[in-house]
């Protein structure tokens, strides 16, 4: 099909951070996850474990422990806050000093109607929970030590509150502890410091069950308070616990970055009555602390230090397997694909790199040589990093885009927004910052640029986006799109067509909008697809949009007939190859060939494609028809066939694996037949990770 | 493992006349754990602290008396008990300097042993077998005594053991040529009287020794045939059981006796698995019978063995840790350890047979030991023996037992031996496999050696392969085959026997080495070992022509395995030729490879290496030279054996034989070309190890290097999409 030039690009030193916390709502099946940065991340696990929602971070912010009333997401942290999240807005709605110090856990009655916390001072602080708000009600008896986990009895009557050493019990009628569970310390050298319970779960049977950090896991009886059972799994600490929603089933995440389940079971098959906690599976999947854990209908769901989010499905619960029933690794937020902008301007690409902190903009580098594939070709010039733009004030940045021309830089956080003027001439650059902006920008969750650069779109507030005329001498509030369907939800994808004509928009609650520039009016709305959009690009010449969904589908709409195409009809009639669907990334940037009109290249975390809509669909009914195999080779094992053999191969999906690395970025330069590439190697995350806690191996 | 220390001598002893007699009654122990009293045969009673060797006081009693009981010593009162002239106690303290002047009572019978044990009180025994506490008797001295034992009963030894505030005394009768036991218990008294089997040889024991464990009496006694039997009486008896009661016992080992019985010897439990053993032959050192052994009971191995000098009186006792042994002219304290084997442990041999496994059911299995394992059985059926011995008959099997095949042994024919011996290795189960395996083989070895024309390779073979056998429980076995040229028993027994001493190898390599080649090649080895020789020596034959070039030289010599010459009548102008050749046959090199591999530690085998001449020597070390050659060699492709000298061991016997005859190598002519190459060798190994560690200082370098080569910042490469 032809040669590319590749840009390999991997000095995006992007490091994601550590995952802190975890709270999975049954009801809406949305897992809420916070960072060590103070970030929160939405997951949507029926829409396959999309990534919808982003509350970017804050310095003074940091998050402990997560919770959910309802559709409402709390958090605490030790900034001695609570904070409840607007997820329409994504950001905090409000957060409220609780003045018992810094605060260790949070949770909520299973009725939705109160909040507890945990507090460095020792006292158990309840909240009450209004339509808009919180209200604090009274402490609990306040002890000595702090409170660093909490579980709350299903009937709501009773806490169990884990302590340095202990585990104690509260009458939450009355606010009196009524039971004293002491947590033996650990042997030899650490039986002098004291043993911190990391996590407790409270049983409908009154079971207590804790994990500490003596790596011991605990099942007490909480009428007596004696201890039942005692599991010793790890020399190191047993961070957190997580209780299945029939509670038969107890994970607990270690140190040693293992994730141990126990089960309620009868040790025998004689006495299926006698049961009794056994532990029974231990899951590797990280290297480092597990620090938050959910167990959910059909998987465990880890986290840690090592800042990978792990699904792991319990295979008992699948009847065959499935797509569903597969090991999930989530390595990067995908949204971290939008934290990349390139602008291909005067042949000088352009790069755009966006970190919580800071953005940073390189220039590629060049190479005048032709190479045979397969070759590496010299470089006349080095990449060169021109400018490192931090940003102002706490608020870590939530979006960042740069013009196409690359004269226009902008980025926003919760708080603000900020657009500079960039001047490159040969090597200096010079970037002034636009004073007056209109009043309505104050913040976005995407910024896109026109492809003429005199346009900037801020998709603001319920669905809507500002339009902004840049100028050179100031910057003009036009005109705010709404879309009609009345949307709250936030929009996470932005495009624009090369004509100026066309934006489109697409939100959270999977609509697609497409607005017509020229009459500043909503043009029509795609057709609502089951699955979130994951990634979506308007074509160069044709105008048709090609749009990506969480589950893998691809659509192909004209925009001017405001219906999808025939290729695309075509596509969905003969359905998507097994190959293809059963990826587990989703595909973050769609782009297309200048040079060919028929070609989308389209990318995902492991692979970039090339479709190619002249070549045969490869699709099983397909097979054997006039020259096609039906067999969905990759690029790798169609170079290995002969010249012969190759035609009969040949299809619509080039999909390049060449790139092994976490591919993060891909874009076509729009002046020759070159890509560019921006490439993470987990192996480059891995290693500046702290050193994981030592275990004995053998012979070591 | 048990290992008996350095001892050093308490006192001396003064030679008694007769040779039975010993002179020393008893050593008792003080209330000091340091202190021994020690009552010599006459008169006198002293006092020893251990550690320092030296007397803290000595008692005599007036010339014309004599002590008749070891003195002992009242824990409760700190006072000191002897009975001298059979009737007279006397009872004195630490401070009191003349015996005559203590306290005397002359009481009516005649007292066999006054004993005295830690936490119970003390107890007198009469000669007649009655039995009173010390205080009841000095509170009315006259007493009517009375006799228990029948007329022609005597006492033969006795002791006194506390368990669980029961206080027992035992003692063992001798009333014509059959032996009882007496346990005795006090408060509330009872007695209860056992018959113990009697010897085949109708002999009598020779010691006694009696301990406590696990609830149970453990009496353990030796037999001049050198059996060491146990049997148990549980401490909570059966009481009021009527008549005698026959006991039961189990062989706990077998003691090699050398030619002839045991005279004096004693054995005494050290622990649950060690005996200590004094006065009995060591099974490598082969003349006299003076010698301290520890023995496992479990594995039936020697642990540690010690020469004492001088006649020993077949006395030892045992107390805390240290053993004492008057031999010669003095009284040894000797300490030991006796440390639990893991090994014992890992097999679950550790174990406290019951008393069901006794003599006759050796070879078959207890079904009650293999349905209900090894749990502690109730007092009843401990006793129990009827039942047990209705049990045990019903069980013999059509196949002859170990006592028939060891009867048949003794005057059977090769063949018919072999079979039989076959017939119970294959069906007997591994539990008593050792016992029986070691015995048979002691049999047979003994057989062989009284008559010169009988001897069974292929019975013998059949017990090496059973893996159960090793050197220590039946030592003249190699040696018997060495004498035999039977080379392929000597090849098994290298290769199973983990505890072949360093004199043993050396005597194996030794005859090795002199056997001429045509002896050997007729036998049959054990065919891996072969084939990995022929193997060894083909990759040399070959490898002359492997790359197409093959020198001069070697076409000269085809087929060398085939006419092995020994290589000092080689064409000594080929040096080159020389080394290719193996300097011996190819058995003999699979006999040398054996004693290559077997274990020994280095100290112990440069002595006896010795013994060798230059010629051995130069021959050996050619052999080694060879083998070095081969292995060092590309074309020789190591191939999968089980069993083959590795390069360390090589290296290893060579750097021996050049410790052992270094002077000898220098002045002898022949050897001048041979050490200049081994020279060449060292100096190869030190080049070689100087260059992987070069290899291994860039191989690092290399891994240092490595992610920065790999990963790039940035480059532009071409893809081609198809």
């Amino acid at each position: 099909m032809g040669e590319f030039k590749v840009h390999r690009v991997r000095f995006f030193d992007y490091m994601p951070t550590a995952i802190r916390a975890m709270a999975f709502n049954a009801h809406t099946e949305r897992l809420a996850l916070a960072r060590m940065d103070g970030s929160v991340e939405i997951f949507n696990f029926t829409d396959h474990y999309f990534q919808e929602k982003v509350i970017p971070g804050k310095d003074s912010r940091s998050i402990e422990s997560l919770c959910w009333v309802g559709g409402r997401l709390f958090s605490a942290g030790l900034n001695g806050e609570i904070a409840e999240y607007d997820l329409e807005n994504l950001r905090p709605k409000y957060s409220l000093e609780a003045y018992g110090g810094p605060i260790w856990t949070i949770i909520s009655n299973t009725q939705g109607t109160q909040l507890a916390i945990g507090c460095e001072d020792g006292t158990v602080k309840l909240f009450e929970v209004l339509e808009e708000h919180i209200q604090f009600e009274r402490n609990l008896d306040r002890q000595k030590g702090r409170i660093i986990s909490l579980s709350w009895h299903p009937s709501g009557t009773h806490i169990a509150a884990g302590m340095m050493d202990m585990i104690r019990v509260f009458d939450v009628p009355t606010g009196h502890a009524v039971q004293r569970l002491l947590v033996d310390r650990g042997f030899g050298g650490s039986k002098s410091r004291e043993t911190v319970v990391w996590s407790v779960a409270f049983l409908s049977d009154h079971t207590v069950v804790s994990g500490d950090s003596a790596g011991k896991v605990q099942v007490w009886d909480g009428h007596t308070g004696t201890l039942v059972k005692t599991h010793l799994v790890t020399k190191w600490d047993v961070l957190a616990l997580s209780v299945s929603k029939d509670e038969s089933s107890v994970v607990a995440g270690t140190s040693e970055g293992t994730v141990i389940q126990f089960q309620f079971i009868a040790p025998t098959l004689h006495q299926q009555q006698d049961k009794e906690w056994v532990r029974t599976r231990t899951f590797k999947n990280h290297t480092h602390d597990v620090r938050a854990l959910a167990e959910i209908e059909t998987a465990i769901v880890s986290g840690g230090m090592d800042t990978h989010l792990v699904v792991r499905p319990l295979l008992e619960k699948f009847d065959e397997k499935s797509h569903a029933s597969g090991l999930r690794k989530i390595h990067f937020p995908h949204v971290i694909a939008n934290n990349i902008n390139l602008s291909c301007a005067k042949k000088a690409g352009l790069l755009l790199f966006q970190f919580p902190g800071q953005l940073e903009l390189w220039r590629l580098g060049d190479s005048d040589e032709h190479g045979k594939p397969g070759d590496r070709l010299p470089l006349k010039r080095k990449p060169e990093k021109l400018l490192l733009l931090k940003r102002k004030g706490e608020d870590h940045i939530c979006c960042s885009a740069l013009s196409s021309c690359g004269g226009w830089l902008a980025y926003s956080t919760v708080s603000s927004v900020r657009i500079y003027r960039l001047q490159t001439d040969n090597n200096n650059i010079s970037i002034t910052k636009v004073s007056k902006l209109p009043k309505a920008l104050h913040s976005a969750h995407q910024l896109c640029f026109s492809s003429d650069s005199s346009k900037m779109f801020a998709a603001s507030s319920q669905s809507s986006v500002l339009v902004i005329a840049l100028t050179q001498s100031e910057c003009k509030y036009v005109h705010t799109l709404k879309p009609k369907s009345g949307s709250r939800q936030p929009i996470h994808l932005m495009t624009t067509s090369g004509d100026g004509k066309w934006l489109a928009a697409a939100n959270s609650d999977c609509e697609i909008h497409v607005y017509n520039l020229q009459k500043l009016k909503l043009h029509c709305i795609v057709p609502v697809y089951g699955s979130c959009p994951s990634a979506m690009g308007i074509h160069p010449t044709t105008n048709n949009m090609t749009v990506v969904h969480a589950d893998q589908q691809l659509f192909e709409y004209s925009i001017v007939e405001k219906q999808y195409t025939d290729w695309s009809r075509k596509l969905q009639k003969q359905g998507l190859h097994n190959v293809w669907l059963d990826r587990d990334t989703p595909v973050t940037h769609v782009t297309f060939n200048s040079k060919n009109p028929n070609q989308v290249v389209l990318h995902d975390m492991h692979m970039f494609c090339i479709i190619d809509q002249m070549f045969i669909h490869p699709c099983p009914c397909h097979n054997g028809l006039i020259g096609f195999s039906g067999l969905f080779y990759n690029q790798m094992t169609l170079r290995s066939l002969s010249e012969q053999e190759r035609p009969s191969h040949l299809h619509a999906f080039k999909i390049c694996k060449t790139f092994q690395v976490s591919l993060l970025f891909l874009a076509s330069l729009l002046d020759d037949q070159s890509l560019v590439v921006v490439e993470r190697p987990l192996l480059a995350i891995t290693s500046q990770l702290p050193a994981p806690v030592r275990q004995k191996k053998f012979a070591t | 493992m048990a290992t008996l220390f350095e001892g050093f001598t308490l006192c001396g002893l003064v030679q008694t006349s007769s040779a039975s007699d010993s002179a020393i009654q008893g050593i008792e122990l003080d209330g000091d754990s340091d202190h021994a009293v020690v009552t010599d045969s006459t008169r006198a009673v002293t006092l020893y602290k251990v550690s320092d060797q030296k007397p803290l006081g000595s008692w005599t009693v007036k010339q014309g008396q004599l002590l008749t009981c070891p003195a002992v010593f009242n824990f409760q009162t700190k006072e000191y008990v002897v009975v001298s002239d059979n009737k007279v106690i006397r009872v004195w303290k630490e401070e009191d300097l003349n015996l005559d002047k203590a306290f005397k009572a002359t009481v009516s019978a005649d007292v066999w042993r006054v004993h005295s044990a830690p936490g119970g009180e003390l107890v007198v025994l009469f000669q007649r077998g009655a039995v009173r506490l010390l205080d009841s008797l000095l509170s009315a001295p006259q007493q009517p005594i009375e006799g228990i034992l029948s007329e022609k009963e005597v006492i033969r030894w006795s002791t006194n053991i506390v368990a669980e505030k029961q206080h027992f005394v035992l003692f063992t009768t001798e009333q014509r040529g059959e032996h009882f036991l007496y346990v005795q218990r006090l408060n509330p008294n009872t007695l209860q009287k056992y018959r113990l089997e009697r010897e085949d040889s109708g002999a009598s024991p020779l010691s006694f020794s009696a301990s406590l464990r696990d609830k149970h009496i453990n009496l353990l006694y030796l037999y001049p045939n050198g059996c060491v039997y146990q049997s148990v009486v549980a401490v909570r008896g059966p009481v009021g059981l009527e008549g005698v009661q026959a006991l039961p016992r189990s062989l706990r080992l077998r003691l090699p006796v050398g030619e002839g019985e045991l005279g004096a010897a004693s054995a005494v439990a050290l622990d649950e698995a060690h005996v200590a053993v004094v006065g009995m032959p060591h099974p490598s050192a082969r003349t006299g019978k003076d010698f301290l052994c520890i023995w496992n009971t479990n594995f039936q191995t020697l642990q540690a063995g010690k020469e004492m000098v001088g006649r020993i009186r077949g006395q030892v006792w045992c107390y805390l840790g240290k053993l004492f042994v008057p031999h010669g002219k003095a009284l040894s304290v000797i300490p030991y350890e006796c440390q639990k084997s893991s090994l014992a442990s890992a097999l679950g041999k550790l174990r406290h047979p019951g008393i069901a496994v006794s003599k006759s059911s050796v070879a078959i299995p207890s079904w009650n030991t293999l349905l209900h394992g090894d749990q502690p059985q109730g007092p009843t059926k401990i006793v129990d023996t009827r039942k047990s011995k209705l049990r045990r008959k019903s069980q013999s099997a059509p196949a002859l037992t170990v006592d028939q095949v060891l009867e048949l042994i003794k005057t059977g024919p090769v063949e018919e031996v072999r079979r039989e011996v076959e017939a119970l290795v294959s069906r007997g189960d591994a539990q008593d496999l050792q016992l029986s395996v070691g015995r048979l083989a002691c049999q047979l070895v003994a057989r062989s050696q009284v008559e010169t024309a009988f001897y069974a390779p292929g019975a013998l073979a059949r017990l090496v392969q059973t893996q159960c056998l090793c050197h220590s429980m039946c030592p003249d076995l190699l040696l018997l085959a060495l004498e035999h040229k039977d080379y392929f028993l000597c090849q098994l027994c290298l290769q199973l026997f983990p505890d072949i001493p360093e004199v043993v190898t050396c005597a194996c390599l030794k005859t090795f080495i002199g056997v001429p080649d045509g002896d050997v090649e007729m036998v049959s080895l054990e065919p891996d070992s072969v084939s990995f020789m022929e193997g060894l020596v083909a990759a040399g034959a070959r490898g002359g022509q492997q790359n197409g070039f093959s020198p001069p030289l070697f076409e000269d010599s085809c087929d060398p395995h085939h006419q092995p010459k020994p290589p000092q009548h080689q064409d000594k102008k080929n040096p080159t030729l020389q080394l290719e050749v193996c300097p011996v046959g190819l058995h003999k090199a699979v006999l040398l490879n054996e004693v290559l591999q077997t274990p020994y530690s280095d100290n112990l085998l440069v002595p006896h290496l010795k013994d060798l001449n230059a010629p051995q020597v130069i021959l050996f070390l050619q052999y080694l030279q060879f083998i070095y050659l081969k292995y060092s060699q590309d074309v020789y492709t190591q191939t999968p054996v089980l069993r083959s000298p590795t390069m360390t061991q090589i290296i290893d016997w060579v750097c021996l034989l050049l410790d052992a005859h270094f002077t000898v190598l220098v002045m002898a002519p022949d050897a001048k070309g041979l050490l200049s190459n081994l020279q060449s060798f060292v100096k190869s190994q030190v080049k070689l190890f100087s260059e992987l560690g070069k290899i291994e200082g860039s191989l690092q370098e290399l891994h240092k290097m490595k992610p920065s080569k790999d990963i790039s910042q940035y480059s532009i490469e071409v893809i081609e999409l198809f």
